[in-house]
């Protein structure tokens, strides 16, 4: 019977080919239009890490001046100052804890031919890389030691590995950079979180950093910071000056396995903001915050206002596509009415007729379907061209958006075709029979 | 106007529309979203394309920049600059070169709070910080309307980690406006306060130059100070003679990479890909919308031809016993183009209702300005002749039908 109502429906649709191609057009571009946006906004709200992201908290503590909050809202500042960073990070309350900021440095290779070149790098605490799962290719991260010692060690990643050292195992040798020697612990895999969480303060989708190095070095003012700082009270010049000011640039996250230990660091947190109150600093003692992976990226807005209103917009487009489906598929299906007095006739049943008719708009809304899959991967090379780079991995279909595409087709095209399909079933066979 | 109704025959197609309510509902309906989502879609194009007309007050098509690195160790960064600057300069087509500590629209760079009474309690208006030269003026291409541009004294150094500023500024109109209640002309030789407490006397005001970062609502305020920083990152701003740009890019770039190997030339970008690149999302979302208003309109079109195709041709007997009871052709075709328009003002009576909830939707969500009530007429009146259009050729069609049909069986 079915392979009967398949053959049907083909015939129906050659019959009244203009208006079958412009339902298939109009569920495709609704489709296109749809999943296009619908896959930038997954991946972009997606969770980066998605076994431990309630265990990893972003700390913020409101150092910010007195008579005004650093957000408009009221939250506390997105950064922290280099002493209260480096206390809580000193104190070792939680179960890990990465100090974390942006850097930047000339490395010369050992090769003179090779021109020396600039890294974006990361200087953080040892705990970083157990904390975020880094994957390591060779070797590893540094231990907590080095961190105190202010050992030049460096983990390089595999791209950088692959262009110094050909991609051997480079552990245990060492890398010329910013004058000095550093020994490479560890190679990192591939490995490129989006958003790339642990960082958003410059972007939420931009690569992961090429080098890592201890924190502590920081002091020794060997490389450059990168990334933002923000002051609110003048300051003295000099390196000290600043390490000592209120300015904000540095990120701590805490690994907190249970909600008891979140609430005893948040406890922590707020107890040393009133000891600082007491020296006249913290206006606000009580407005510290632990937000875990998914609050904070939720709290930082990462997907983009754009891509929000696009996919709103473009729902909207696939709602007028199904109208017009609707549409046609009413004057399609009513413009069959003698057939359908007919094969009433000759003996079909209302309920025959309703799942022939819903099988001829359920291959309609496949083929839309189909065609929309495509025009879905050619909007999504679309975007990559015209937003440049640091969509690229945000524009990829996966399996369960192909499934999700597929999927939305047939049902609005069923759901479109219910209705027309209803009205066809209502033809009084006599009426029609008679008016031949 | 009753004669004018009548004459029309408003009344049988209404009545006619109200045999086949779902159908007319359909078209009516998608008349309205389209209505909805295109004169929002128009009004965050305009939004944008303002935002992106704005100058940044640079000659952009002559001007470029470069990052000079520093990796070398013993280096004397003062010496080396001042020559690599001398060298640029001496370049035949070179009109003026600067060192500058941040581009406009890069998205990168340093602002500070400006007061006109110092304090530690005073509002300040944020701006944009510009380390230049004497020449930085004439490489940026920016006009001084008021004042003195600086003189090769005023020139400091400044060390990485210092807070002091010098003592004199330059200030963009915007900025001075934005201090001193809107008259610009009163800030020049006013001092002002940075970083609550230091001194800046105001010697000069510029025309416009933005600041780096686009979406910033100051964006218009930037203010030029005489110092260069002294460190091992440097940016150098140029300026060419109109057309002599994009030659003399690599020539300085390859100049400045061979007098001296303890450095890296990187970023040799110029100022017209800093606009493209600043402006990317901004053009690409107005690039999606603007595909999605053509394609919009063209399925609500084709939709409309398609529903009116179909009525047609059931209605073909009957529309043939008009003609044959001598109704013209005209009459036939005004029917149909009278029946959409009715449908078609329906839709658009919804869809203002709809673009308005959009709206104000789009307004509390993410922060957009209301719509204005022109671009939606604009918008009424084009869905209005799009259906006119759309019906036309079915119209035609059934104007062609000859009367003789009526005494034909259907086929």
């Amino acid at each position: 019977m079915f392979s009967y109502y398949l053959k049907l429906a083909y015939l129906s649709c050659k019959r009244t080919w203009g208006m079958t191609l412009l339902m298939i057009c109009a569920i495709g571009l609704g489709i296109g239009a749809s999943m296009t946006t619908i896959t930038v906004n997954y991946l972009m709200s997606a969770n980066p890490i998605p076994h431990k992201s309630e265990q990893l908290y972003y700390v913020q503590m409101d150092s910010w001046e007195p008579n005004k909050t650093y957000n408009d809202n009221g939250d506390a500042p997105e950064q922290l100052t280099y002493r209260d960073g480096t206390y809580l990070w000193q104190a070792q309350k939680a179960k890990r804890q990465s100090i974390q900021t942006g850097m930047a440095a000339v490395i010369e290779p050992a090769d003179k031919e090779v021109l020396p070149f600039m890294v974006q790098g990361r200087a953080n605490s040892a705990d970083f890389f157990p904390m975020f799962d880094v994957p390591f290719l060779y070797g590893s991260g540094w231990d907590h030691q080095a961190d105190l010692k202010k050992e030049r060690v460096i983990v390089i990643n595999a791209e950088l590995n692959e262009r110094l050292f050909g991609g051997k195992d480079s552990t245990g040798q060492s890398v010329r950079m910013a004058g000095e020697d550093y020994k490479i612990t560890g190679v990192i895999a591939r490995w490129n979180p989006k958003p790339k969480f642990y960082d958003i303060t410059t972007g939420a989708f931009n690569n992961v950093e090429e080098v890592f190095v201890p924190f502590s070095l920081i002091t020794e003012q060997k490389f450059n910071r990168s990334g933002n700082t923000n002051c609110w009270k003048p300051t003295e010049s000099g390196f000290q000056a600043f390490l000592d000011s209120e300015c904000i640039w540095l990120q701590l996250w805490v690994e907190l396995p249970t909600e008891q230990d979140k609430a005893d660091y948040l406890s922590f947190m707020n107890a040393y903001a009133k000891e600082q109150h007491q020296y006249g600093r913290f206006a606000r003692t009580d407005n510290n915050k632990l937000r875990d992976v998914m609050q904070w990226l939720e709290n930082q807005q990462v997907v983009s206002d754009d891509a929000s209103m696009m996919m709103a917009m473009s729902l909207m487009f696939l709602l007028v596509c199904l109208l017009n489906t609707v549409g046609l598929l009413l004057a399609k299906f009513l413009g069959k009415a003698t057939e359908i007095g007919v094969r009433q006739a000759l003996g079909a049943s209302r309920n025959d007729l309703f799942i022939q008719h819903l099988i001829e708009s359920g291959c309609i809304g496949l083929a839309g379907g189909l065609l929309g899959l495509v025009l879905a991967l050619l909007g999504l090379e679309a975007i990559k061209v015209m937003y440049g780079d640091w969509i690229r991995d945000l524009a990829q279909l996966d399996f369960t958006l192909v499934a999700v595409a597929m999927g939305l087709a047939i049902v609005s095209a069923l759901l479109a075709g219910l209705y027309p399909t209803w009205r066809a079933c209502q033809v009084q066979p006599s009426v029609q029979l008679k008016s031949q | 106007m009753i004669s004018l109704f009548a004459r029309l025959e408003l009344g049988p197609i209404f009545r006619a529309l109200m045999r086949n309510k779902i159908g007319a509902l359909l078209i009516a309906l998608q008349i309205a979203l389209t209505l909805t989502i295109m004169v929002n879609a128009i009004f965050m194009m305009q939004e944008r394309s303002q935002q992106m007309a704005r100058p940044s007050g640079v000659d952009e098509a002559n001007t470029f920049y470069l990052s000079n690195t520093i990796f070398a160790q013993n280096y004397n960064t003062q010496t080396s600059m001042q020559q690599d600057l001398q060298r640029i300069r001496q370049i035949p087509g070179v009109v003026a070169a600067t060192q500058i500590n941040a581009i406009p629209l890069s998205g990168g760079g340093w602002s500070m709070s400006l007061q006109t009474k110092a304090g530690d309690d005073v509002e300040g208006t944020g701006a944009a910080v510009y380390m230049v030269d004497e020449q930085g003026i004439a490489a940026l291409g920016v006009e001084l309307i008021a004042g003195d541009n600086f003189h090769n004294s005023d020139i400091g150094w400044r060390d990485v980690g210092s807070t002091k500023w010098p003592p004199k500024a330059l200030i963009s109109k915007a900025l001075a406006e934005a201090m001193f209640e809107g008259n610009w002309k009163t800030a020049l030789g006013k001092t002002v306060y940075i970083d609550n407490h230091q001194p800046v006397q105001i010697t000069g005001i510029i025309n416009t130059l933005q600041a780096p970062w686009n979406g910033w609502n100051g964006v218009e305020r930037s203010m030029l100070v005489p110092q260069q920083l002294d460190g091992r990152g440097s940016r150098y701003f140029i300026r060419t003679e109109p057309g002599r740009r994009d030659e003399l890019m690599p020539v300085i770039e390859k100049m400045l990479a061979e007098t001296d190997r303890g450095r890296i030339i990187r970023n040799v970008t110029s100022m017209e890909q800093t606009r493209d690149k600043s402006y990317q999302e901004h053009q690409a979302t107005n690039t999606i919308l603007l595909t999605v208003i053509i394609v919009l309109t063209l399925i609500t079109g084709f939709g409309i031809v398609g529903l009116a195709m179909f009525s047609i041709n059931r209605r073909t007997r009957q529309i043939g016993t008009r003609r044959a009871l001598g109704a013209s052709q005209w009459q036939v075709m005004r029917y149909f183009m009278l029946e959409n328009l009715l449908i078609s003002t329906a839709g658009v009576v919804l869809g203002t209702a709809g673009a308005i909830a959009l709206n104000i939707w789009l307004v509390s969500t993410f922060s957009m300005s209301p719509l204005s009530p022109v671009l939606l007429l604009i918008g009424v009146v084009a869905l209005l002749i799009v259906g006119q259009l759309a019906v036309s050729y079915p119209a035609l069609v059934a104007s062609k039908i000859s009367p003789a049909t009526a005494t034909r069986g259907r086929a």
